[in-house]
């Protein structure tokens, strides 16, 4: 029988809250592929510009926490639009590939901008919330809030989605890209609401990774690759299935951590992708039609 | 005279370092050919539409199994090399042949190549005890320095006919696959799978030969760039990284002419040493800033590349532009 020991269990624990970071990752990708149709391979150094902003922020500046979140979110959203305006607009009608590739060059970009702007070094808020303990397991309270928060997210958005209008038009639009306009929908405002909603989430997310780990320029290439392969194990654009997708991965992440290396951890859970995308090329939820 | 200028510049290449051998030029001709042989593979597959995240992972198999074999087991990289390419094929197979079984194409395909490059850098991190992990890896010196049996040469002259030679050879292999009929079978592939299986193309079959042909030429990039440098690490030689920047000399240079991977990795390795050297430590993060402005510019405005652009303004206009890159959407 299984011997359920108390390190298992701390494993088990840790990630399941490492499920809600990445969940709440995958969220704002997710919506914007399902909506726009179009991958933004730029998304997490978007986390990136929206932690250092909570750095400089809070940490330089003294703003209070929670003002510094809100002026984190709201900047992020706005870099969202600009890049759908500016990128993502002029090739719409060209070939997905191309897309992707293009938001490959403004992650490039982005990731240099940074290290010229503020440099290779680490930093981080110098805030250290409290860790709980219970019976001798260590569980961070960081990891809890980014947990929480990822559900209330989910259900935010869930609620905007289905109770608003705008919502509604955003999933009429996912379904039919050409009924939709002539049903009278104003398709660029729906992908402009969109990508503020994306960029959004990216600042939330943002704010809750940088309350652990420390922020430099090429921090988006150590969570980027793995919010990718969940929004694809879940099935792009399938919220539920991103979900499932983040606790699955963030156990094989935690529980190969907890037997060999985290490396080995990130091995199963690469490998274990690749297997599903041949087993289930749609999604982990996917209804085999 | 058009026919004779690729013997008159191969003839003129090759003479180069008899005439003119600074080491530094020389250090960095070697870089550019050994990239532009590495560039070529990936364009071998990536000019049909077939874009791979993962030849960073080929690379580094061919990299690591060469040195590996080197300093652990005592084989001669004129034994290692082969085996290398073998693994990087194998690796292709087990990778490749489920996905074109399965119709994983366009940037779901991508995405798993990507996820193959992920698990290439993390278990070369991972084994650290045998591969040095992130701090990276020296093959063994053999004895003095040079030896043709060790394949180690300290003349950058030898380094660089080499590295020629094995460019050369891959624009070969490019033309190669330019003329033959899986070049047709490919391009129909990429524009309507069914109706090319319809036809009575292997679709699989196609796929599969052409993405071995080119993860073995990656392979073969990654044990050449060892054996010159003597010092891999998994970021220079594996990971995502090096699968977005072959990626992106590929379309700056020009996706469907044969000089135009070769065209890419000249300018971005000549921008990246001006800069450094013009502008020191200040100028790290400048290269890559300015290489992600060119490639969404280059996307959006040039998608054929610089070179790709540059004849066709030459030729006469209206020519159906290939599939993929280049191409509007279906």
């Amino acid at each position: 029988m299984v011997f359920l020991d108390i390190y298992l269990l701390e494993a088990l624990i840790n990630g399941v809250l490492l499920g809600g970071v990445l969940a709440l990752l995958s969220l704002g990708l997710n919506l914007v592929f399902g909506v726009i149709d179009v991958v933004w391979v730029c998304y997490a150094e978007l986390i990136m510009l929206g932690m250092y902003g909570m750095y400089f922020l809070y940490t330089v500046y003294h703003v209070p926490i929670v003002l510094a979140a809100v002026v984190c979110i709201v900047g992020v959203a706005i870099l969202g639009v600009m890049l759908h305006v500016v990128v993502i607009a002029p090739l719409l009608g060209a070939a997905p590939i191309n897309q992707f590739l293009a938001t490959g060059g403004v992650l490039f970009f982005l990731q240099s901008a940074a290290t010229v702007l503020f440099g290779i070094e680490f930093r981080n808020l110098g805030l250290r919330l409290p860790v709980l303990k219970v019976s001798e397991m260590f569980i961070s309270y960081s990891r809890l809030l980014a947990f929480a928060t990822a559900l209330i997210g989910m259900v935010l958005v869930y609620l905007f989605l289905t109770r608003t209008y705008a919502g509604a038009a955003i999933r009429a639009i996912a379904q039919d890209r050409q009924i939709m306009i002539l049903m009278g929908v104003d398709s660029r405002r729906i992908y402009l609401i969109t990508s503020a909603l994306g960029g959004g989430l990216a600042g939330l997310a943002a704010c809750l990774l940088v309350l652990q780990y420390d922020v430099h320029p090429f921090v988006g290439l150590s969570f980027g690759p793995i919010t990718f392969l969940i929004c694809v194990l879940g099935g792009l654009g399938n919220f539920v299935g991103g979900f499932v997708a983040a606790f699955v991965f963030a156990e094989l992440i935690s529980l190969g951590g907890l037997y060999l290396d985290l490396e080995w951890g990130y091995v199963f859970a690469f490998v274990f992708f690749i297997v599903m995308m041949f087993v289930r090329p749609e999604g982990l939820l996917a209804r085999r039609s | 005279m058009t026919r004779y200028l690729p013997w008159i510049a191969g003839a003129g290449l090759i003479g180069l370092p008899f005439v003119y051998h600074a080491p530094y030029p020389l250090h960095i001709l070697v870089i550019i050919l050994i990239w532009s042989f590495a560039y070529t593979s990936w364009s071998i597959m990536g000019r049909f539409g077939l874009v791979s995240l993962g030849h960073g992972g080929f690379m580094g198999v061919g990299a690591y199994v060469t040195a590996l074999l080197w300093n652990h087991a005592g084989l001669t990289p004129w034994v290692g090399i082969p085996l290398a390419l073998l693994a990087g094929g194998v690796l292709a197979v087990l990778v490749a042949y489920p996905c074109f079984r399965f119709r994983i194409i366009g940037h779901y395909f991508a995405l798993v190549t990507l996820a193959l490059s992920g698990v290439v850098l993390q278990v070369i991190t991972a084994t650290r005890d045998q591969t040095g992990g992130s701090l990276g890896y020296t093959p063994e010196r053999y004895r003095g320095g040079s030896s043709l049996y060790a394949l180690q040469f300290t003349g950058k002259t030898t380094w660089y006919l080499i590295a020629l030679g094995v460019w050369a050879a891959g624009l070969y292999v490019w033309h190669r696959v330019d003329r033959s009929m899986m070049r047709y079978a490919l391009e129909a592939i990429s524009e309507d799978e069914d109706a090319t299986a319809a036809a009575g193309v292997h679709v699989t079959a196609e796929k599969l030969k052409i993405t071995v042909l080119s993860a073995v030429m990656t392979a073969l990039a990654g044990a050449l760039y060892c054996q010159y440098q003597m010092f891999i690490s998994p970021d220079t030689v594996s990971g995502i990284s090096v699968s977005l920047q072959m990626i992106f000399a590929v379309v700056v240079g020009g996706v469907y002419v044969s000089l135009g991977p070769a065209v890419g990795a000249v300018i971005t390795i000549l921008l990246a040493e001006v800069l450094r050297i013009s502008f020191g430590t200040r100028a790290v993060g400048w290269d890559n800033l300015v290489y992600g402005v060119l490639l969404v510019l280059f996307i959006v405005f040039l998608p054929k590349g610089i070179l790709g652009s540059v004849l066709d303004l030459g030729r006469s206009r209206g020519l159906a532009s290939p599939p993929g890159v280049g191409a509007p959407a279906a």
